[in-house]
């Protein structure tokens, strides 16, 4: 098993730089530079102006020579420095990351637990009223674009009822603490959380579905009930268990997302988290700050990854690390 | 006048006065504002971008401000004299004045700002062109010495364009890494606290502040929240107060202003005057004829585009400057919108159908309407029009690179046609790689040698002379296709007074303002 580990992670190690070369050229190809950008934003930008800009970011160098410097940089772990934001990159995500793992980690659980459940619920009581009410919710949430849902979801608890607010991560300059500092975090948290829970919610409840409806037909399920076990007995400990590998497949992919963020419910619901960092970097054109972002979702896709193969070991005994 | 009347009209202007008093400023409160985009620093001297002047022209300041008429108002500067040859300017700093830090504001930082801005603020850099020297005889005395005399040179002293700068902090240091920018240090009403990197902004009132009395409020929330629609939740929930200039977007703004406690205002944008309007390439195709862009002047319903996209707020443009800043005439050509005429030009012109790129502002919704609305104005008289979709780097490196037939922009004007108009006018402006000049490539020797010579013209009256022939030339030549008049409208919560006081709105602080309880 250690063997495999280290043999995946140096794997991962040269898809991570391979990327970072990919994503270094893949940026430069979009129309524009954060120099133009920058001079635009101060409403007066001659090409001095433009021409200092470039040269302070190391823009007018070859772009060889600009690739060379940055993997340098990476090489050493320094993503280097945000040319908008006049920040070390690593210092801007990581002032972000927590914000961000608290979003889509709640989201993450609230969606696993709870697709599970009615996945498992549809399969059990398939074609009933039920089964068909379960399957509609999701097929409407895993439809449905996730900023309308946010606008739809402000709209309904916050403006309409006033329950709960409608952007940010705390009620500013409230000053609260200890326990009343966790729930105002949580009160925030709800909206946006729930949005993005609700589409993967629908995608392990219909996957769970179908799993374990097919599961349900293999013989050793009907070799249980021969043996008497009870209904509830056997859903849990053989068909669930069995269903669950393609579930595991899909919770790895979305926790390989965690770090990226939801750019749309952060940038509706105001969550200040690496999602909204992205998207405004990608607009600034913030070179290193943009593939910054990039390496650490990479890494972590590729950590996940990892982990599920893992996790697909526990959950099925049969699969074998291949050395 | 009987005594009678006159006891009468004392009496009155007593009661008057104590209700004035009564219900004049109260010390107090919090504002929660909205800053869209986030800033990427508050240090206004390296860093000139709207959102950083709006946060920023509370904690630093300039020698004047400016009144909506865009006359002189006194900042850290109590009185200024103009030599008779207009070449000197002497300003009385005023007295007892501190940095954040408690440190000294005297002659010695004015003249270490000059040098300061030279090397980081490119708007500054330009103003200071005919800048000789500068000298501080005392303390608080400095005197601005120019090679000839340079009209407006009176109008660049307000905090965004010459923003004060603490010597004791930055001399001898690299500004760009100072640590001192992350928490920057003025003179202004209110000092810096606190910011969360995608959250908010915290300011809070300067206790030694030099105008006594103010400022009235204790704190300021600069809100930052990067959804439109979430910014007018917000308002609509309570949860901020003001909604400065293009916060929202504008087809949100007549619901918002039906809420209660709620108020809307154009003022406040009479320095910077940003005026819209289409780059026309005048280098190739269909719009290097002066026919051509004639009649796209009469093709375009540009009072609809006022009522209808900017919800009636600003005016419609007459040409090259706006109404607001100096040497303004009305007494130009005019283009009302006459799709007839159009026609007949375009057909005068030789078009045959030819297709026109048009680049939209990529600003939002509003921005994407009103392109909407002009192309359809064009298909109307038979221009063929094909929309190029773009984000801002996109735009800014096609418009940069002249890759354009009609291209959608707004630019500040900053009070005086030296500063803000000749520049997208004069030959000398024609160069790639900056999306800020003489985009379209027009050129005219005669526009050259005025806006040449009105920069420099001596007196006053000489300058209105030389403009109101500029104007009426580029008029009739459209190089560009003018637009509007913009004014962004602020909504505030009526309960929050005095915000706009000066010309340059919102940007100028919240140094007048106070929350009525």
């Amino acid at each position: 098993m250690i063997s495999f580990i280290a043999q995946r992670i140096a794997k991962a190690v040269i898809v991570l730089l391979a990327l970072v070369v990919l994503n270094f050229f893949l940026i430069r190809m979009a129309p524009g530079d954060p120099a133009v950008v920058m001079a635009g934003e101060a409403g007066a930008g001659d090409q001095l102006f433009i021409a200092q800009l470039r040269e302070k970011f190391g823009l007018d160098q070859p772009l060889p020579v600009q690739l060379f410097l940055y993997v340098k940089g990476i090489l050493s772990l320094d993503l280097g420095f945000s040319f908008r934001q006049q920040m070390p990159v690593s210092k801007l995500i990581l002032d972000r990351l927590p914000a961000t793992l608290l979003l889509t980690g709640t989201a993450f659980a609230i969606s696993l637990l709870f697709g599970i459940l009615f996945g498992a619920l549809a399969a059990r009581f398939a074609g009933t009223w039920a089964d068909t009410a379960i399957t509609i919710a999701a097929l409407i949430f895993y439809a449905t674009p996730l900023f309308w849902v946010a606008l739809m979801a402000i709209l309904l608890f916050s403006v309409t009822m006033d329950w709960l607010p409608s952007f940010g991560y705390e009620t500013v300059g409230a000053g609260y603490t200890g326990l009343a500092h966790v729930l105002d975090v949580a009160a925030h948290l709800i909206l946006p959380a729930t949005t993005i829970g609700l589409f993967f919610m629908a995608t392990y409840a219909r996957m769970t579905r179908a799993s374990m409806l097919e599961v349900n037909r293999l013989d050793f399920v009907k070799t249980a009930r021969a043996k008497g076990l009870s209904d509830a007995v056997i859903q849990r400990r053989h068909v669930l268990r069995n269903a669950l590998l393609p579930v595991v497949t899909l919770a790895g992919l979305q926790a390989g997302t965690l770090v990226g963020g939801a750019v749309l419910t952060e940038t509706v619901f105001a969550w200040p988290g690496i999602g909204r960092l992205m998207y405004e970097a990608l607009l600034q054109r913030d070179y290193n700050l943009l593939l910054g972002v990039f390496v650490v979702c990479s890494a972590m896709v590729l950590a996940f990854n990892l982990i599920t193969d893992l996790v697909y070991r526990s959950v099925d005994p049969r699969i074998e690390f291949a050395s | 006048m009987s005594k009678r009347k006159i006891l009468m009209s004392l009496a009155t202007m007593c009661v008057l006065s104590s209700a004035a008093m009564a219900d004049g400023p109260k010390a107090g409160g919090v504002v929660n504002a909205v800053i869209q985009p986030e800033p990427p620093s508050l240090m206004i001297g390296l860093v000139q971008n709207g959102p950083t002047q709006m946060v920023a022209g509370n904690i630093y300041e300039g020698l004047l401000r400016y009144s909506p008429k865009l006359d002189p108002l006194p900042g850290l500067a109590e009185s200024w004299s103009v030599s008779e040859d207009g070449k000197v300017y002497t300003f009385k700093l005023v007295k007892g004045v501190t940095w954040h830090d408690g440190k000294p504001f005297t002659s010695a930082d004015v003249l270490f700002t000059i040098e300061f801005l030279k090397q980081t603020h490119a708007r500054a850099r330009g103003n200071l062109v005919q800048l000789d020297k500068v000298e501080a005889p005392d303390e608080s005395t400095v005197a601005f010495t120019l090679k000839q005399p340079f009209g407006p040179f009176i109008g660049i002293f307000e905090v965004g364009s010459l923003p004060m700068i603490p010597k004791h902090i930055y001399e001898g240091t690299d500004f760009k890494t100072n640590p001192a920018n992350n928490t920057p240090v003025g003179t202004g009403p209110f000092m810096f606290k606190e910011w969360q990197k995608g959250s908010f902004i915290h300011l809070v009132k300067n206790p030694n502040y030099h105008v006594k009395g103010k400022p009235n409020i204790d704190e300021i929330y600069w809100h930052v929240i990067p959804d439109a629609a979430a910014r007018s939740v917000a308002y609509e929930t309570g949860k901020v107060d003001v909604l400065p200039g293009g916060s929202v977007e504008n087809f949100d703004v007549p619901r918002l202003s039906k809420l209660k406690n709620t108020c809307v205002t154009g003022a406040g944008w009479e320095f910077f005057s940003p005026h819209s309007w289409l780059w026309l390439n005048n280098r190739s195709g269909p719009t290097a004829n002066k026919k051509f862009r004639q009649a796209l002047m009469f093709a375009i319903d540009r009072n609809m585009a006022k009522d209808v996209v900017w919800n009636g707020l600003g005016k419609v443009a007459t040409g090259p400057s706006g109404s607001a800043i100096k040497y303004y005439t009305g007494a130009v050509p005019k283009y009302d919108y006459d799709p007839a005429k159009a026609k007949a030009l375009l057909k005068e012109a030789g078009y045959n159908g030819e297709k026109v790129r048009m680049l939209p502002l990529p600003y939002g919704e509003t921005w994407q309407r009103w392109a909407e609305m002009v192309r359809q104005n064009l298909q109307d008289v038979g221009v063929n029009v094909e929309m190029i979709a773009t984000d801002v780097p996109g735009w800014n490196q096609k418009v940069s690179e002249w890759d354009y037939d009609i291209a959608f922009t707004y630019l500040y004007q900053y009070g005086d046609p030296a500063l803000g108009v000749g520049r997208n006018y004069v030959s000398s402006q024609i160069a790639k790689g900056s999306p800020f000049n003489n985009v379209e490539g027009y050129s005219n020797p005669e526009i050259d040698k005025l806006f040449a010579d009105g920069a420099v013209a001596f007196p006053d009256a000489a300058r209105e002379e030389i403009y109101a022939k500029a104007q009426k030339i580029l008029v009739e030549d459209v190089p560009v296709a003018w637009m509007l008049e913009l004014q962004f409208p602020t909504i505030t919560r009526c309960s929050v007074k005095n915000l706009i006081t000066t010309g340059i709105g919102v940007n100028d602080g919240f140094r007048d303002a106070w929350i009525e309880k």
